[in-house]
C-alpha cells in the first residue's frame, strides 16, 4: 500500500517541500521586521557548499556527529551572509533590493558557493552522509501515514516544530508583538521603547541561519553531493511562498508541500515510465509561482492580508 | 564603551567628487576581498590579479576578446540603469536577453537570404520585440496591481532557458538544426546565413557591430532622458511619482514604457549575441553566462548613468573574458560573482554618503535638570 502513486508523490513533496519550509519561516520572521532578505537563494547555496563540505572533511566517528556539525556550519554561514545584508540595509540604510542581489550575486552560481565548490573538489566527491530516516515509534510501515509521518529525517520534524513555534511566537509573545509592530510601524515601536534595529538585525540573522539550514538539507538530504546551483532557484520560490502565504506560518507549509510536490512530480512520473519533455516538468514550479503572485497581489488582495507596512523600508528615528 | 558618538548628518548638496570616486573605491575594495578569500584559501593574489589583467586588457587579441565580453553587458547595464533608475526592478534581463536571441535567431534564419541590409536590421528590432514580448506580463501586473517584479522577472529568467532547451534538445522543432553533420552528434540550431553575421570593424582591436550599437543606445539614452520630454516625465516620475501624477503626467505609462524598454534593450543584447558571436542559439551558453545578473553590477558601477555604462562593462566584460579563460583550480571561476557581488555592495552600500557624511562626535553630558 506504502508503494501507492500517491504516497510517493506525497513523500517526495516533503522531501522537496521541507527546505522550501525552513527558508521560508526564516524569510517571513525578517519579512515580518520590514527586512526582505533577497538573498535567501545565494545563502542556500553557500549553506549547501559548506555543509557538504563539512560532512565530507569529517571521516571519523559516528556519523550523526559529522552531519550535526554540517548543519551548524550551514546554519553559521547563513548568519554570516546575513550579517553583511543586515549591515548594509539596517545601519547603512542602503537599498534593500540592490543589497540582496548584490549578496546574491556574491554568494551565488557564480559566486562564492561556486568557488568553494572548486577549492573543495566538492563535485568530483561522493557523499558519505546522509541524513537518516528516524523510524518514530517503530511505527514507520504503517500504511500510508508510516512514510509520511513517522518516518522522516531530523530536519523534517524540525520544519513542523519550527513553524509551530513562528506561529506561536508571532501571535502568543510578547516578543512577537514587539517584532509585527517593528514591521508595521517602527517609529510607534521605537517610541513604545522596542529596540528597531536589534530587532531587525536578530530577526534577519535568524532567517539567514534558517536559510543556511536549509540549503544544508539539500547536499545532506535531497542528493548527497554537490553540483553548481543545487538549489536551482528554490530560495526565490521560499521568497515567493512568504508572499503567498500572507506572512503566515502555517500557510508556507501548505504551499511548501504543493511545491514540492510539483518539483518532484517529472521525477515521479519519469521513474514510472511516462515519455513527457524534461523542460516541462522543470518549468512546473517556476510557472505556478509566477501564477500564484499574480493571482495574489491582484484577486486575493482585497482580503485584509497585506505585506508588512515598514518592507523594504530603512529605519530612522 | 567610548564616549564617541557617530552620527550621520544630511549634506546640503552632492558632494561632487563622490560622483566619480564611489565607483573606484567599490573597485578596488571589492579586489581587495577577493584577494582575502584567494589568500585564505592558499592561492597567489599577486600572481592571479596579474594574469587576470593581462588575460583582460594587455594581451595579444585581449582587448578584442574583452569587446566581445563586454557587448551584452552593455545592453543588460542599460537594462538595469534604464529600470533601476524610476524604482523598477527588473532583474529579468537574463531571460529577456535569451527570448531575444530566440526572436533574433529566428528572423535571421527566415529572412537571410534578403541580404544583411535588410536582415541585420530585422534581427535587431526582432531582439527588441523579444525582449519586449518576456517583460511584458511584468511590467503589466506591476503597473495594474503592484505585483512585484522581482519575483515575476526571476520566474521567467528560470523559464526561458528551459523553453530554448525544449526548442534545441527536446523537440524537432523548426529551431532546431536536423540536417548537418555536427547536429547529427549533438542537438544544435540552424545557423544563420552568412550574410547575416554582424560586421566586425578594426584591425588590432576588432570593435563588433553589437558593442557600437550598444554605445549608440547608451547616448540615445542619455540624450533622450535629457533633453526630451518624454525623457523629463521619465526622471519626474523616477523622483517622485506623486508629484509626476499632480503634474499630469501619466505615470503609469510611464511606468510600463520604461520597463519594455528596459526588456527590449536586453533583447538587442540577445540578438548581438547571435550576430556577433554564436551566430545561432545556443540555450546552454546563454544560461551560463548570466549576462542579466553581471548587468546589475555594471549598472550599479555606472551609477545608473548610460554613458559609464559603456565605461563600467567594458571593465567588468574584461574580467569576464579573463575569469573565464583562465578559470580553474588555480584562479576558480567563481571569483567572478565574488567580485562583481562586492562591487554592488559596496556601491549600494556607500550610496549613503553621497547623501550623508558620518561625523564622530564626543557624546556631551544630558543636561542637568
Amino acid at each position: 500500500m506504502n508503494d501507492l502513486l500517491v504516497v510517493t508523490l506525497l513523500a517526495s513533496g516533503i522531501l522537496y517541500g521541507t527546505p522550501l519550509i525552513i527558508a521560508g519561516i526564516g524569510e517571513l520572521l525578517a519579512e515580518r521586521s520590514g527586512v526582505l532578505n533577497l538573498s535567501v537563494e545565494g545563502i542556500m547555496l553557500m549553506g549547501a557548499a559548506t555543509a557538504f563540505w563539512t560532512s565530507q572533511s569529517i571521516t571519523e566517528g559516528p556519523s550523526w556527529l559529522a552531519l550535526t556539525a554540517a548543519i551548524l556550519v550551514g546554519a553559521f554561514v547563513g548568519i554570516l551572509v546575513a550579517l553583511i545584508l543586515t549591515f548594509s540595509v539596517i545601519t547603512m540604510r542602503a537599498n534593500q533590493v540592490v543589497s540582496g542581489l548584490a549578496l546574491l550575486i556574491f554568494c551565488g552560481p557564480l559566486g562564492l558557493s561556486n568557488y568553494l565548490g572548486t577549492v573543495g573538489n566538492l563535485a568530483s566527491s561522493t557523499g558519505q552522509h546522509r541524513l537518516p530516516k528516524l523510524d518514530l515509534f517503530g511505527l514507520g510501515d504503517l500504511a500510508v501515514v508510516g512514510p509520511l509521518i513517522f518516518n522522516q529525517d531530523v530536519l523534517v520534524y524540525f520544519s513542523w516544530i519550527l513553524t509551530i513555534g513562528a506561529g506561536f511566537y508571532l501571535t502568543k509573545t510578547r516578543a512577537g508583538l514587539h517584532l509585527r509592530a517593528v514591521g508595521e510601524e517602527p517609529n510607534a515601536a521605537d517610541a513604545m521603547g522596542v529596540n528597531v534595529v536589534a530587532y531587525r538585525y536578530f530577526h534577519t540573522l535568524l532567517g539567514g541561519a534558517l536559510a543556511g539550514v536549509a540549503g544544508a538539507y539539500y547536499s545532506l538530504s535531497i542528493s548527497v553531493n554537490w553540483v553548481n546551483n543545487i538549489t536551482a532557484g528554490a530560495g526565490w520560490i521560499a521568497i515567493a511562498l512568504v508572499i503567498l502565504a500572507f506572512w503566515r506560518p502555517l500557510f508556507v507549509v501548505i504551499g511548501a508541500y504543493l511545491f514540492g510536490v510539483v518539483t518532484s512530480l517529472g521525477f515521479t512520473l519519469q521513474a514510472l515510465g511516462f515519455k513527457l519533455p524534461a523542460e516541462l516538468f522543470s518549468s512546473l514550479p517556476y510557472l505556478l509561482t509566477l501564477f500564484a503572485v499574480i493571482l495574489a497581489s491582484g484577486r486575493l488582495s482585497k482580503f485584509n492580508l497585506k505585506a508588512p507596512a515598514a518592507l523594504g523600508l530603512p529605519f530612522r528615528r | 564603551m567610548l564616549p564617541l558618538e557617530l552620527r550621520f548628518e544630511r549634506r546640503l548638496e552632492t558632494a561632487p567628487w563622490l560622483g566619480p570616486s564611489l565607483p573606484i573605491l567599490a573597485i578596488f575594495v571589492a579586489l581587495f576581498i577577493g584577494a582575502l578569500i584567494l589568500w585564505t584559501t592558499g592561492r597567489d593574489p599577486a600572481t592571479g590579479y596579474s594574469d587576470i589583467f593581462q588575460a583582460a586588457f594587455t594581451k595579444p587579441g585581449a582587448l578584442t576578446a574583452t569587446a566581445l565580453s563586454a557587448t551584452p553587458l552593455v545592453f543588460t547595464g542599460l537594462t538595469a540603469a534604464l529600470a533601476f533608475r524610476i524604482g523598477i526592478w527588473n532583474i529579468g534581463g537574463d531571460g529577456q536577453l535569451m527570448i531575444g536571441a530566440l526572436a533574433a535567431a529566428t528572423s535571421g534564419v527566415a529572412l537571410g537570404h534578403l541580404g544583411a541590409w535588410i536582415s541585420i536590421p530585422a534581427m535587431i528590432v526582432a531582439g527588441a520585440a523579444g525582449g519586449a514580448l518576456w517583460g511584458l506580463i511584468p511590467a503589466y501586473f506591476r503597473a495594474r496591481s503592484g505585483t512585484s517584479e522581482v519575483l515575476t522577472t526571476l520566474m521567467l529568467n528560470y523559464l526561458a532557458p528551459l523553453l530554448l532547451g525544449y526548442l534545441i534538445f527536446s523537440s524537432k522543432s523548426w529551431w532546431r538544426d536536423l540536417t548537418s553533420p555536427g547536429a547529427k552528434v549533438f542537438p544544435q540550431a540552424k545557423t544563420i546565413p552568412f550574410d547575416t553575421f554582424w560586421p566586425v570593424w578594426g584591425a588590432d582591436i576588432a570593435i563588433p557591430f553589437g558593442f557600437v550599437l550598444g554605445i549608440f543606445m547608451a547616448v540615445l539614452m542619455q540624450i533622450v532622458l535629457r533633453t526630451t520630454k518624454y525623457g523629463f516625465e521619465v526622471l519626474v516620475t523616477a523622483d517622485s511619482p506623486l508629484a509626476g501624477n499632480y503634474a499630469g503626467i501619466r505615470t503609469k505609462r510611464v511606468f510600463i514604457t520604461v520597463f519594455l524598454l528596459s526588456a527590449a534593450l536586453a533583447g538587442i543584447g540577445g540578438a548581438s549575441q547571435i550576430g556577433d558571436f554564436t551566430y545561432r542559439l545556443e540555450p546552454r551558453t546563454l544560461q551560463f553566462a548570466a549576462y542579466g545578473y553581471t548587468g546589475i553590477a555594471v549598472a550599479a558601477l555606472a551609477r545608473y548613468n548610460p554613458i559609464a555604462v559603456v565605461v563600467a562593462a567594458f571593465f567588468i566584460g574584461g574580467l569576464v573574458n579573463a575569469n573565464l579563460s583562465l578559470q580553474g583550480p588555480e584562479l576558480p571561476l567563481g571569483l567572478l560573482g565574488v567580485i562583481q557581488g562586492l562591487i554592488l555592495l559596496f556601491v549600494a552600500a556607500s550610496e549613503i554618503s553621497a547623501r550623508y557624511r558620518v561625523v564622530a562626535r564626543y557624546k556631551s553630558r544630558p543636561p542637568i535638570q
